[in-house]
């Protein structure tokens, strides 16, 4: 579904790794990655909500699974992403598209 | 490209199956309940389930028994920890009391929106109205 950038699937180096969920309805979650499917879904472990007030019914709740849609944003620790070998393979990609991408 | 499927990580609830967990819903609705199945919509067969109200530092529950939720309006699932949740700061409270908070809270809400919405058009602003019901 999604393109290979730099050679693996997407998201695979990060598992293990805290990342911050933001939801389109603004909730954000930050937690270790579990797993990452074909459609995005997002399981985290031993989440920690930002801004917790906001939503007490996440008080009791230790990991989740997010369903790929309502994603937003994902953040990624900054040393974990090889931003030379992304913009290579952006680039290379731009010039041959892989098949079923339109120019 | 299919020899990096092997390596592709699948999030599966098959873990997830018999426990007490809480379904967040694209309407804002929190359900929680015992998963009994999914499949790769992540529709979900819900038991015992009851919706949970949240008002303030009180909630109150409404029994719903077996539901069967269609993929598209879930936002989250979260496995609920028995001893966080005994630890929860909130009060429990009669079911009616918080439907009445916030249908008064619903009320100011929308009048506030209908201000808002109606300053920005007569300044000239488009707006847009959110889907009825998506309000997470």
């Amino acid at each position: 579904m999604t393109g290979n950038i730099g050679g693996l699937p997407p998201f695979l180096t990060l598992v293990g790794q805290p990342v911050t969920v933001e939801l389109k309805n603004d909730l954000a979650i930050t937690g270790v990655l579990v797993s990452v499917d074909q459609f995005l879904n997002i399981k985290l472990d031993n989440i920690k909500v930002v801004d917790e007030e906001r939503y007490p019914h996440m008080l009791a709740v230790k990991n989740c699974f997010i369903r790929g849609s309502v994603v937003r944003y994902v953040q990624l620790p900054a040393p974990s992403v090889d931003t030379a070998l992304l913009q290579d393979a952006a680039r290379r990609e731009r010039q041959q598209p892989a098949t079923g991408a339109r120019k | 490209m299919d020899s990096f499927q092997i390596f592709t990580t699948s999030t599966s609830l098959v873990d997830s199956v018999d426990k007490k967990l809480l379904v967040v819903l694209r309407d804002g609705r929190k359900l929680i309940g015992i998963l009994r199945s999914f499949d790769q919509f992540a529709n979900l067969v819900l038991q015992d389930t009851i919706e949970r109200i949240y008002v303030a530092d009180t909630y109150g529950d409404i029994p719903r028994g077996i539901f069967i939720i269609r993929g598209e309006n879930v936002v989250l699932l979260g496995e609920i920890d028995e001893e966080k949740e005994d630890e929860s700061p909130l009060r429990q409270v009669p079911v009616e009391d918080v439907l009445q908070i916030q249908r008064e809270e619903m009320e100011a809400k929308v009048k506030r929106e209908k201000t808002k919405h109606r300053m920005l058009s007569d300044q000239g602003f488009s707006v847009d109205v959110a889907e009825f019901g998506e309000l997470y």
